[in-house]
């Protein structure tokens, strides 16, 4: 009983020397975890501060007459142009960047996790993570640099556009599909060989199919990626204001270019008089088009996570 | 190995395939050789980007300063193209470092947030949300910059000024409207946050188990767990995130283009408008509307920028690819 009793407060006070004892260190310690929530807090200012300002200064412009007409003929004031011709521009850009990026991207992440060893594999691991740095505009220049030698200067087009975000999607589109594809796991490809299936029928049917999922949502998140690459789209596509369906020749204009274009133009001038005029139109037309460029970047990252979530296989 | 002080970690078995070799029959053979020959891409991409650069970049490397100044828009007569370039690159680089030096504090916090003080269930959650950061194009910060951050920062860059104007940073007189260089770095800060944070986070994660326990055996408190377990584990980590960080600030072009009112100056003056441009905001504004030389010396002003921004993201991926081998994580 006592020898008990004696214990507790040996306890009892050692738990006190070691909670009291320094009031020194756990200030410092509190201190930290202060700031250290701050730092959290910090960041989210601007990512709340931006979507906020996006929502509510783009949302009175977006109509469905916003979205469904293009800027051909529109000038000064002009209230009743819109977007349709950047939004089809910027799918069919991506789209192509994506028909050319993820074949090539998915075969070399194919390429790392099954085939890859020796230096040919550590280089390429190598520079694919280089590539990942490689500047927007710089990828711009180099299409432009490649394609003018074939067309000659001042070519622009949409495809010009394409392999310039290729080069900024494959890296991002191979580093994710790798990941993807090491999570398969090695009894399956096992089974296959056991079964006497060769090689590229196990990547094919075995390999490719557990890890679709994962590479979908890849993909999704790397064209969420380029979706908003602007400069080399300024620099490899130039500008216009007309609908363009056709990627191989002339100009097109994207929806991060237009936003660009109607920012830099500033103020249109109203003369009193003037019916149908609105001063600072060109402005709100950049915020609706922020706006629904956020929109489809975050409608891609979210089917991006939703399915990973669904389809992923169930391992266990 | 004088250092260690935990056991050797037996040898994991690795799991690895072992190639077919001879047996490699029919269509296995030619996909093989189909993948191989994609990552052999990737290395032709990159060095095809070098050599186009190159290619083109060359008639203005080589061209007289008479000739360049008459064909290039803003060129300073009788200067040699180094001297062309310079300011570019000095104000490239003022920008990177700044934004460098204001996101890598925060985003250490945030890593350690996410990996020791977040409450667990949160902390996948809070994650997404950075990477949210990372989400939003360019040309967006761009707008959101001039429209919210600069009025919201020009108060504070005044009142910097006048308490703090001896210092050569602030010095100059503050540009009423707040589009200078020291707005574009917040922003570019902002930017760079989501990647710096990325890196950090998963090497925090990497601690030792064992160290964080030993530490907190020993009757340290969570800050000084971290300061002795986590910091020393992850500085390299850490070093290398903050250049991959500078290498993505080095690169941005629409936030800069957008906000910055330019000049061409070796000016440490970042209150000030007018002072510094950056080489990617060069590019963007006057490639439209360049001809002839005046292409051939934007896409020269863009190898720089290629290979400065190349070295430093070789050199962080060399800190990150040397770590993964010594650290004693695996």
């Amino acid at each position: 009983m006592s020898a008990d009793t004696s214990t507790m407060d040996a306890t009892e006070r050692t738990r006190a020397l070691l909670t009291t004892a320094e009031p020194r260190r756990r200030r410092t310690d509190r201190i930290m975890a202060g700031l250290i929530w701050f730092a959290f807090l910090l960041a989210m200012v601007p990512l709340v501060s931006l979507l906020w300002t996006v929502l509510f200064t783009g949302a009175g412009r977006i109509s469905i007459d916003f979205l469904s007409y293009s800027m051909r003929g529109i000038f000064g004031g002009d209230p009743s142009g819109g977007i349709y011709h950047a939004v089809t521009g910027t799918l069919i850009i991506t789209g192509c960047a994506t028909l050319i990026s993820v074949p090539i991207g998915v075969l070399v992440a194919i390429y790392l996790v099954e085939y890859g060893r020796g230096p040919l594999a550590r280089a390429v691991t190598f520079f694919v993570d280089v590539m990942t740095g490689i500047p927007s505009i710089v990828a711009g220049l180099f299409a432009v640099a490649l394609f003018t030698i074939f067309f000659g200067p001042g070519a622009r087009f949409g495809l010009i556009g394409a392999v310039a975000l290729s080069v900024l999607m494959i890296p991002v589109v191979v580093r994710s599909c790798e990941e993807m594809l090491k999570l398969v796991p090695n009894e399956l490809r096992e089974a296959a060989y056991a079964l006497g299936v060769p090689k590229w029928l196990t990547i094919v049917r075995v390999v490719l199919r557990t890890a679709v999922a994962g590479l979908t949502t890849s993909v999704l998140l790397a064209v969420a990626r380029v979706i908003g690459e602007t400069a080399p789209l300024l620099v490899a596509v130039g500008v216009t204001d007309s609908i363009n369906f056709d990627p191989s020749e002339g100009r097109m204009m994207t929806l991060p270019v237009f936003i660009y274009r109607q920012y830099s133009q500033g103020l249109a001038t109203c003369r009193p008089d003037q019916a149908n005029c609105v001063a600072d139109i060109a402005l709100q037309n950049a915020w609706g088009a922020a706006l629904t460029l956020i929109v489809i970047v975050m409608l891609l990252n979210v089917a991006g996570r939703l399915v990973n979530r669904w389809f992923a296989p169930k391992t266990r | 190995m004088t250092t260690t002080d935990s056991p050797p970690a037996p040898v994991a078995p690795v799991r690895r395939r072992r190639s077919s070799g001879d047996t490699e029959r029919g269509f296995s053979r030619t996909f093989r050789w189909i993948a191989t020959g994609a990552g052999a891409l990737i290395l032709a991409t990159l060095a095809a980007v070098a050599l186009f650069l190159i290619v083109r970049a060359w008639p203005a490397m080589t061209a007289g300063s008479a000739e360049l100044a008459d064909a290039v828009p803003r060129y300073p007569d009788d200067t040699s193209f180094i001297a062309y370039v310079g300011p570019l690159v000095f104000g490239t680089l003022l920008a990177a470092v700044l934004a460098l030096l204001m996101a890598t504090p925060v985003a250490m916090g945030i890593a350690l947030f996410i990996s020791h003080y977040a409450p667990r269930r949160l902390a996948q959650v809070l994650g997404y949300l950075v990477d949210l950061l990372a989400a939003i194009p360019s040309v967006v910060y761009g707008l959101w910059g001039v429209a919210v951050l600069a009025p919201f920062v020009a108060p504070i860059w005044t009142w910097l000024n006048e308490w703090f104007g001896w210092f050569p940073l602030f010095a100059g007189t503050v540009s009423p409207t707040a589009r200078t260089l020291a707005t574009v770095s917040v922003v570019l800060a902002v930017m760079i946050l989501p990647i710096i944070t990325a890196v950090s986070r998963e090497v925090f994660l990497q601690t030792p188990k064992l160290h964080e326990e030993a530490a907190l055996a020993l009757g340290a408190t969570r800050w000084e767990m971290v300061r002795t377990a986590v910091l020393p584990f992850g500085r390299s980590g850490v070093i290398s995130a903050a250049m991959l960080g500078l290498g993505r600030a080095l690169g941005e072009t629409m936030a800069v283009l957008m906000i910055l009112s330019p000049g061409f100056l070796y000016s440490f003056k970042v209150l000030q408008a007018a002072q510094q441009q950056t080489i990617a905001a060069y590019i963007a504004l006057d490639f439209p509307e360049a001809s002839g030389l005046a292409v051939n010396a934007l896409i020269a002003t863009g190898l720089a920028l290629f290979v400065i921004t190349l070295a430093v993201n070789m050199a962080a991926r060399a800190i990150v690819a040397r770590r993964k081998e010594f650290s004693g994580a695996n």
